[in-house]
Formats: C-alpha cells, sequence, structure tokens
C-alpha cells in the first residue's frame, strides 16, 4: 500500500469518528426522516391511510443492525452516536473489503 | 434517496432490477478491461468512502432529510463503470445490513445512484473540463458535475415515486405504494438537492478531484488519453 492509499484510509477513519454529525445535526434542527422514507407509521400520519402495498413490503426485510443503530431503545442521543460510529466502521469495512475482493476476482491485468 | 421497501410497485422496481444485473454484468467486463491491478486497493477506498458519505444526513427547512452520495468524484478519478461497481457494493450492503434502501428497492437505488449519478457526472465533468488544464476551470467542472448529477439523481427518483399512484391504486383512489404523485414528489426532492445536498456533493467532487490533480494526475481516469482523441 502507497503513501497516498495509506493516507486515505486514515482520512476515511477519521470520517467514520465524525459521523453522528449525522443524526445529530438533524436532531438539533429537529427535522424528520428523508423525503419518501417514512416508516408505514408515518406515512399514515402524512396521508391518513396506510398504503396496502407499503403496508405488505415495508417490513419484509429485518435488517441486523436497522438505521446504523445497535441498540433501538436506548434513546441516549450520546449513545445512538457511538453506536453510529460502530456502524460507520463496520459498514465501511464490510464495503471496502467486499468491493477489494470483487475487484481481485475481475482485475488481473497489470503488475 | 434509499427507496425503502414498500413505496415502489413490482411493475417499477422488477424492470429496474433487471436493468442494475445487466449494467453489472458489462461494468464488470469493462473493470476487467480497463482498470489496472494497481488500483484496485483505491476502488475498496472509493466504495467505503462512498457507504461513510451517505452517512452524514443534512437537515434542510421543511423537516427532512438528505446527503451526498459521492458518485461523482468516483466517477471523475476512476471511471463511471468502477463507480458503478463500487457505489452498488455500498448500497447493497446499506440495504442488508443497515436497512437503509429496502431489499427490492436494491435494483432502483443501484441504478439512480450507481448507475445514473456517476454517468451523469462523468460525461458533465468530460464536457466541461474539455481544452483545458486550468485549475480553476477543472474545479468549476468538477462542482457542476456533482451538483447536477446529484440533482438529477433525486430528480430521477422522484419520478420512480410519483409514478406510483398512477400505476397502482385501489379503485377508490388510494395508492397502494408510494401516496404521493409526480407533482408533489419533484419539487420536494429536486429543491432540497438544489438548494444543500447538491452543493455538498459538488464541494466534495471539486476538493477531492483538485487533490488528486495536485497529487496522483495519472491516476485520473476523466483525463485518460488526452490529447489523443481530445
Amino acid at each position: 500500500m502507497n503513501k497516498l492509499q495509506k493516507k486515505i484510509l486514515v482520512i476515511l477513519l477519521l470520517l467514520c469518528l465524525i459521523t453522528p454529525i449525522g443524526i445529530l445535526l438533524p436532531a438539533y434542527f429537529n427535522t424528520g426522516d428523508a423525503w419518501g422514507e417514512w416508516s408505514a407509521q408515518t406515512v399514515k400520519e402524512l396521508v391518513g391511510y396506510v398504503p396496502r402495498g407499503l403496508a405488505k413490503y415495508s417490513g419484509i426485510w429485518k435488517a441486523p443492525l436497522p438505521d446504523y443503530n445497535v441498540k433501538s431503545a436506548d434513546r441516549s442521543i450520546v449513545h445512538k452516536s457511538g453506536y453510529y460510529i460502530v456502524s460507520g466502521i463496520i459498514g465501511a469495512t464490510v464495503t471496502y473489503v467486499v468491493m477489494l475482493l470483487i475487484s481481485k476476482l475481475i482485475i488481473r491485468n497489470g503488475e | 434517496m434509499h427507496i425503502p421497501d414498500g413505496y415502489l410497485s413490482p411493475q417499477t422496481y422488477i424492470p429496474l432490477f433487471g436493468v442494475f444485473v445487466s449494467v453489472a454484468a458489462v461494468a464488470v467486463k469493462k473493470v476487467k478491461d480497463e482498470v489496472s491491478a494497481r488500483n484496485i486497493p483505491y476502488l475498496g477506498m472509493a466504495a467505503a468512502f462512498s457507504f461513510i458519505i451517505m452517512m452524514f444526513n443534512l437537515p434542510v427547512p421543511g423537516g427532512t432529510t438528505g446527503h451526498a452520495v459521492g458518485s461523482a468524484v468516483i466517477a471523475i478519478i476512476f471511471g463511471p463503470w468502477a463507480a458503478m461497481l463500487a457505489v452498488s457494493v455500498a448500497l447493497i450492503i446499506q440495504a442488508l445490513v443497515f436497512g437503509d434502501g429496502g431489499i427490492t428497492a436494491i435494483g432502483a437505488n443501484c441504478f439512480n445512484m450507481a448507475i445514473f449519478m456517476p454517468f451523469t457526472a462523468y460525461y458533465i465533468f468530460k464536457l466541461l473540463s474539455k481544452n483545458t488544464t486550468g485549475k480553476s476551470r477543472i474545479s468549476f467542472a468538477a462542482f457542476i458535475s456533482g451538483y447536477l448529477s446529484l440533482v438529477m439523481a433525486a430528480i430521477l427518483t422522484a419520478v420512480e415515486f410519483g409514478i406510483q399512484p398512477l400505476i397502482a391504486s385501489t379503485p377508490d383512489g388510494k395508492a397502494l405504494y408510494c401516496p404521493y404523485d409526480l407533482s408533489i414528489a419533484i419539487p420536494a426532492m429536486a429543491i432540497e438537492h438544489m438548494l444543500l445536498f447538491g452543493i455538498v456533493e459538488g464541494i466534495i467532487t471539486a476538493i477531492i478531484v483538485n487533490y488528486f490533480l495536485k497529487t496522483e494526475p495519472t491516476l485520473i481516469y476523466a483525463f485518460r488519453n488526452r490529447g489523443k482523441n481530445e
């Protein structure tokens, strides 16, 4: 790994450590979900009913770490920030490794 | 911009999944032909970068949030085909592990953020940086490429949301999937991406392209073959 690559990895790690900005800023301004990413419950509040297809599909997948959170019952923003960092590091590492493996399988030219 | 499960009808997400799989197959072949092995570590980092940058949710007036994607800068530096694979990996892991974006919407989300966006960004950048080596012109081209590609991808996403009431409603007029039509979805998605998230994508794109231009200019895919066929 060359100098630039090491530098990029350090920057990526630093970015992971400041990811809680991504939950703290929206919490500070009291903003809700991204447009079109509401839960079935929120859609009911917005339009008065839960579309039938939405009700059927919205719970189709149980992600192991939903919303980049480890314990969704834990409402402390400090703990949530910690879980967010952990999720970021796990997700970025898995993404990095998977992409690395795919690239190694695909690319054989050079070197 | 991550469409969850239940917002798109099967008539929408199945074709988009088909498009995604076909384009991914072409991308594998293209990356095999045109990316050298020395770039493998960068591709892993590019995918991780996209994953991380999408975690930075920013609030906008009006009560919603959004984020940059990173597709534009990856497309300029490593090429749109490599960007397609890298951002797809990030999006699929977000859906599977973190429930960000639906399982049924993986094809649609990859189509919007990993196919449409990097290719749009790449060609806008090529067009605007043509015949120039000036640093400020290149930074400007990178900014506009990031800004416009994100805004256009957001509008494309809004179209997918907004056609749902037309495709699938009950006889009494209730939507089966996304309840908002085009007249609501497009302005909502376009305005917030024009006002904030597009600017963030543009700034990130300009800063990173600038940095690579200074330190590793030979790496930049968009500047390959310069002087030969341009």
